[in-house]
């Protein structure tokens, strides 16, 4: 019998506070909840916090001397933890040309799932997407609410290059490429905006709990796009996202 | 004054070091930093610098560069053969270093990453709080020929003791890299853990500062889990056999079972070793929670 939150050291410099995994937007309140609480608490540590889907890691800058201690620690403050205030969310409208010149495996699919072109464009820019958490590489947002119907396997063979921007769908999820790099999902468009800014501090304006929703852009409104991110003119579109 | 080191052959591959990227792996960036941690804090430590000053971190075959300015250097954690303008210098050790030396590095005697610091620490421009080098976050990833690296000549100098010497790294010469058991470890039946902690593993040539594949093939049945936290130190186990130690630039989070985790020392230890080398995993006995 596994009892949870499970909280146990990563080696010596990081404890892992671990929820019955599960991808779940409630999960996700939670763990949110959970890390800015902890963030404060430990805030003289000097650690950052971070979540993924079922999981909290805390991050110490320096091995932990009683790794023992700081697990109870930890546990006392996860069990008095209050975690009832709510945090705000953002919703990013995201522009994404799904244009032949971009969308390489946008044919594919359509022929594989026997669903036009159309309605998978459609279906992929009607969910509200939720952004988990940021990870693998730098600025690539891990999204929920992929339509069951466009879950597609990755490429057996990845591609050596896929572009900066690049959207794809690996399975159950779709995201996008923040920069250039080797990658294995099917490539169905191209967004311009700046996932990751390195001279910005944070380097990231969209944070795990935002909300994602694209629309469909052509060639043109891209280059335009692309035009106000190079000359660092861009600006997000986003608000408050009441749900 | 500004002083500058110019890169004169870049070596296999030589980049520019600190303490860290630390507090940005909620974006996804890898923590980065020196592979060796305890050397690059002793080649600091040497010099009277902050211990996570930049340090140049030097791989297997080093590079040849020349200083612009006197100051002092310190060498430590791979023994690869230093010289200052032809003449052999000592790893571990002060070294004074007049304007125009150049400094080269030879055959490689013992361990894989050596750490050269000078006074004052190195220069180089910081992106998101840290020098060291990262590709897609700094402007190179690695030295190139004809590159500058500036150091500052003035920094303290008559507080660094020109006598003042260390011994080498034990962690060179470990025969066993040291780790704890991951958070998955318990999902191997018991012969598995048995296997793991009592073959002999062997670095392959797919290992770089991202992370070391080991050549044996181990396999196993475990289940892919969903994608977690995972740091430096963190070995995962693929449904193929692969184990992968992920390293200084690995990245944030992964899918893999992570069945164990170096200590710092067991990373430092790790760090030392070349493809093609031979391992033990030596479990650090402690009863955790």
């Amino acid at each position: 019998m596994r009892y949870f939150p499970e909280i146990k050291p990563l080696g010596e410099r990081g404890i892992l506070i671990d929820f019955q995994p599960e991808i779940s937007e409630q999960l996700l309140e939670k763990l949110l909840r959970l890390k800015i609480f902890l963030q404060k608490e430990l805030l003289k540590e000097k650690v950052e916090v971070i979540n993924t889907f079922s999981s909290l890691l805390i991050n110490y800058p320096l091995a932990i001397e009683d790794v023992y201690n700081e697990v109870l620690k930890v546990k006392t403050l996860v069990e008095k933890a209050n975690i009832h205030n709510k945090t705000e969310q953002q919703i990013f409208q995201i522009p994404v040309c799904y244009e032949e010149a971009f969308a390489l495996d946008l044919e594919l699919i359509s022929q594989q799932k026997k669903i036009s072109k159309e309605e998978i464009i459609r279906l992929h820019s009607a969910p509200i997407y939720t952004v988990y958490f940021i990870g693998f590489l730098p600025g690539f947002l891990y999204l929920g609410g992929l339509d069951k119907k466009l879950q597609f396997p990755r490429k057996e063979q990845p591609r050596m290059r896929v572009e900066k921007g690049a959207v794809g769908i690996g399975k159950n999820q779709t995201g996008i490429y923040p920069k250039t790099s080797p990658g294995g999902w099917q490539i169905i468009g191209n967004s311009p905006v700046p996932l990751f800014d390195k001279n910005k501090i944070p380097p990231c304006e969209i944070s795990p709990g935002d909300k994602l929703k694209f629309y469909a852009i052509d060639l043109e409104e891209h280059e335009r796009i692309q035009k106000e991110v190079d000359d660092g003119i861009f600006k997000f579109k986003n608000e408050l996202y009441v749900g | 004054m500004s002083a500058e080191v110019e890169v004169l052959h870049p070596g296999l591959f030589t980049s520019i070091q600190d303490g860290g990227r630390y507090g940005f792996m909620k974006y996804g960036v890898p923590v980065s930093g020196a592979m060796d941690s305890f050397s690059s804090k002793m080649a600091n430590l040497l010099l009277n610098n902050p211990e996570d000053a930049s340090v140049m971190e030097v791989t297997q075959m080093g590079p040849k560069v020349r200083f612009s300015a006197a100051t002092a250097i310190a060498i430590t954690g791979a023994v690869l053969s230093p010289e200052v303008n032809g003449k052999p210098v000592e790893n571990n050790h002060v070294i004074d270093i007049n304007p125009g030396d150049v400094l080269q590095f030879g055959r490689r005697i013992l361990g894989c990453r050596a750490y050269l610091a000078v006074r004052g620490g190195f220069q180089t421009p910081k992106v998101l709080k840290s020098r060291s080098f990262y590709e897609g976050i700094t402007s190179v990833y690695r030295l190139v020929k004809g590159m500058k690296l500036p150091y500052d000549a003035e920094a303290s100098g008559e507080l660094v003791n020109s006598y003042a010497a260390i011994k080498q790294g034990e962690h060179l010469s470990a025969v066993k890299v040291e780790v704890l058991p991951g958070p998955e470890f318990d999902r191997l039946i018991s012969s598995e853990a048995e296997k793991l902690k009592n073959s002999e593993f062997t670095l392959s040539k797919y290992s770089d500062r991202m992370g070391f594949q080991l050549s044996e093939v181990f396999p196993n049945n475990l289940e892919a889990i969903l994608t977690s936290p995972v740091l430096p130190g963190t070995v995962q186990l693929t449904p193929s056999g692969k184990l992968i130690v992920l390293m200084r630039d690995g990245q944030t989070t992964g899918g893999y079972p992570r069945i164990l985790q170096l200590t710092e020392r067991g990373i430092n230890i790790i760090a030392q070793r070349i493809p093609g080398e031979k391992f033990q995993f030596g479990i650090k006995n402690e009863v955790l929670s």
